[in-house]
């Protein structure tokens, strides 16, 4: 399937028109949609992720990788929704209630989407019942909360709680990070882990997922 | 004495491998072509987008004692404890790069031009710093030529949220400085509005005073350590 390795250079090029393109060349040969999103755009973002861990580039580089995987997602998702094919499961996100800051939280989101994940970003100053709603509703399998402010860390322990008192807890797995946040600080309030970057946050949301 | 002003964009220029380093990439690495073009973009937008303007209010000492201590809730030992009581002038400061900046930040994300975004992001705390400098450097000189001459003197920021300064303290300061001529508000969470700002005490007095070494309990968290190159500034050489 060469078109395929072609349209996964291009998500590791960041050449979003090309990837674009490939995919919507690879939709007209009547190819399978959830090959297209494994062999095409999810294999692309995996070397891509790959050359990131190894410093063989830098987080930039993703985020335009990133954005030509969004290209691809943009003409493949009808067909996925179409074929029901399931994502890797999907995850709340936001930043807490008082804090403003989305750039780290942005950067998880991008790149949980990257791996194959359904993510409801929620954006920032989010309540906690916000949070809880969202993922009862959405029948989330994570909520993934962001703080970058003392002030604001106590919110994620709200949500952790509000979960438990609805019976969500083990159900709707928790992960937190942002600068001033740390693994004990996650233990002290009971969420599940602590995702100390964004492509951590990737590996410790599949790790949750996995062991549901 | 209460000054407020204005920077030209072209007077503020962030430090090029400190961007690099908030961007996550080392010094001294060779950047492909498309990373430098997206640098020179990011540079473009930041310079069409950012408005830069500042406030310092002097303060006496007994009264920046009182905003210091804030809320009560500052680390029992800190180095503005050390460090304020030996000063001969203070004044309280803010800065800002202003709002239209963070809102082409957040246009960047939304548009899924993470990669511009976050190098713009990158960039703009970088400059927001840049500008805290300026203050700094703007401050000194309205004391000399007030005639401030003390052999050896210096003036050095410190702003809540490091160095055991508890953020809980921009309530107080906010309050006696009152920025909200350079459109600066503050939130309940203590978060300045626009994001891109710095805030905090400027601290004149001899150069020695403001040495600390890094072996206060925050100090084995703190990941930046920016305090060590500021202090290195000071001194002219690394400082341990």
């Amino acid at each position: 399937m060469p078109q395929l390795t072609d349209l996964a250079d291009a998500i590791i090029r960041g050449d979003h028109a090309q990837a674009g393109a490939l995919t919507r060349e690879a939709i007209g040969r009547e190819m399978d949609p959830k090959t297209i999103l494994d062999d095409g755009l999810i294999a692309g973002m995996t070397v891509v992720g790959d050359r990131f861990r190894v410093h063989e580039i830098f987080l930039p580089d993703v985020l335009l990788a990133a954005k030509a995987m969004y290209a691809g997602m943009d003409e493949l998702r009808p067909l996925l929704i179409r074929d029901g094919v399931p994502s890797l499961g999907k995850v709340v996100i936001g930043s807490v209630k008082g804090d403003l800051h989305d750039i780290g939280k942005n950067l998880v989101g991008i790149m949980l989407k990257g791996a194959g994940f359904d993510v409801i970003d929620l954006g920032h100053d989010v309540a906690p019942e916000a949070m809880v709603r969202t993922a009862r509703e959405q029948g989330a399998a994570v909520v993934g909360m962001s703080a970058l402010l003392t002030t604001t860390m106590p919110v994620m322990g709200e949500v952790v709680a509000q979960l438990r008192a609805e019976g969500l807890a083990g159900t709707v797995r928790t992960v937190v990070g942002g600068a001033p946040v740390n693994e004990a600080f996650a233990r002290e309030i009971g969420a599940d882990a602590y995702g100390f970057d964004a492509g951590n946050a990737v590996d410790v949301v599949k790790a949750l997922v996995g062991r549901r | 004495m209460s000054d407020v002003f204005t920077v030209a964009p072209e007077g503020v220029s962030p430090d090029r491998d400190a961007v690099l380093s908030q961007l996550g990439i080392p010094a001294g690495t060779g950047l492909s072509d498309r990373i430098e073009g997206l640098y020179a973009q990011a540079i473009g937008v930041l310079a069409e987008t950012m408005a830069p303007a500042g406030v310092i209010a002097e303060i006496p000492g007994g009264d920046f004692d009182a905003v210091y201590r804030g809320e009560g809730k500052n680390a029992p030992a800190t180095p503005v404890a050390l460090i304020a009581p030996r000063a001969e002038r203070v004044a309280l400061f803010a800065v800002t790069l202003g709002e239209p900046l963070s809102r082409a930040v957040a246009e960047c994300f939304a548009g899924a031009d993470f990669a511009l975004g976050y190098t713009l992001d990158a960039l703009a705390s970088v400059a927001a710093d840049a500008v805290a400098c300026l203050a700094e450097r703007r401050y000194a000189q309205s004391l000399r030529d007030l005639g401030w001459s003390t052999p050896d003197g210096a003036v050095l920021r410190y702003s809540p949220g490091y160095c055991g300064w508890d953020i809980t303290g921009q309530r107080r300061l906010f309050a006696a400085l009152r920025p909200e001529p350079i459109g600066l508000t503050l939130t309940d969470s203590c978060l300045m509005q626009p994001l891109k700002s710095v805030s905090g005490v400027l601290i004149a007095g001899p150069r020695a005073i403001h040495r600390f070494p890094p072996t206060y309990d925050f100090c084995a968290r703190c990941a930046e350590r920016t305090c060590r190159d500021r202090l290195a500034a000071l001194f002219g050489g690394a400082v341990q």
